[in-house]
């Protein structure tokens, strides 16, 4: 599992990577979950409905990450604009 | 008469020089700013577009291949809208009688989201949401373009009542130009139709004149 971060005048950065069957991994994963979200992003995973269709889940805590997705995208909260 | 002559061309050099000043000196300021050595800074342009390129990729592998095409021809993608009833026009308690009807969403990169009814293209309102990242790691809280429609693509998606409930609701036509929404819905049914006429068409087949 990876865990990108949206950045401006980057794209997307690799933050961690690790196998959630692994413990030690898992548990590297989770603290980075809890940090990123801590600095007040939004973590979405990007999924396939039974259709086929492509759309995003938004995750809240480690747990409802689904344990087989490839990637976590992290990016900055939504804020109302002008 | 000498003393008049004398008189008379101060007044004139006077005038002149009221009018002649300020244009000699603008002329001047040009000059020197044209020649000024300007710090170039830290900037590098060609980080902006890497960033976009980057972004552009991330963008291409999580979204569907025809809101890629979309992107890629159009310059937005377009996202059904999956709450059972549209959302509420601004001011009103209600929500509208047309509740029910198939409504989506137009994502612009750094512009407000617009949504529509397509059967008609109604234009219904403007969301207006950002996503700054204010840990500004170089320089600017702005996203590059791909990773913002990626991020309102992402949260329309996964999180369609949140997004709304976030975003700055006002009446279309606030930022971005109603002319140009339906231009663009116009140009999208265009896309669309040949899109379909080049599936349909059988491989190595030609059109008629």
């Amino acid at each position: 599992m990876k865990f990108l971060r949206m950045k401006p005048g980057h794209g997307e950065v690799l933050i961690a990577e690790g196998d959630v069957e692994v413990a030690e991994d898992e548990e590297r994963l989770v603290a980075e979950f809890r940090r990123q979200l801590d600095q007040g992003l939004w973590a979405a995973v990007p999924s396939r409905t039974a259709g086929g269709r492509r759309q995003a889940q938004m995750v809240k805590a480690f747990d409802d990450i689904p344990r087989d997705a490839e990637r976590v995208i992290f990016f900055p909260r939504a804020a109302g604009g002008a | 008469m000498l003393l008049a002559s004398i008189a008379i061309g101060v007044v004139i050099v006077a005038l002149l020089w009221d009018l002649l000043l300020p244009p000699a000196r603008e002329a001047f300021e040009r000059h020197r700013a044209r020649r000024a050595v300007v710090p170039a800074g830290d900037y590098d342009p060609g980080r902006e577009r890497r960033a976009e390129q980057r972004a552009r990729e991330l963008l291409r592998s999580c979204v569907n291949e025809e809101e890629w095409a979309m992107y890629r021809d159009l310059g937005f993608i377009r996202v059904w809208g999956a709450m059972a009833r549209a959302p509420k026009r601004p001011g009103e308690a209600d929500y509208d009688p047309r509740t029910g009807a198939p409504y989506a969403y137009l994502i612009y990169p750094h512009k407000p989201i617009v949504a529509f009814l397509p059967q008609t293209r109604e234009l219904l309102n403007e969301y207006c949401v950002a996503f700054p990242d204010e840990t500004r790691p170089y320089g600017s809280a702005r996203l590059p373009d791909s990773d913002d429609v990626l991020a309102k693509w992402m949260a329309l998606t996964g999180d369609e009542r949140r997004l709304i409930a976030t975003a700055n609701m006002h009446l279309p036509g606030r930022q971005v130009d109603p002319k140009q929404v339906r231009r663009d819905l116009w140009r999208l049914s265009q896309w669309e139709r040949e899109r379909i006429r080049r599936t349909q068409r059988p491989e190595g087949s030609v059109s008629a004149p």
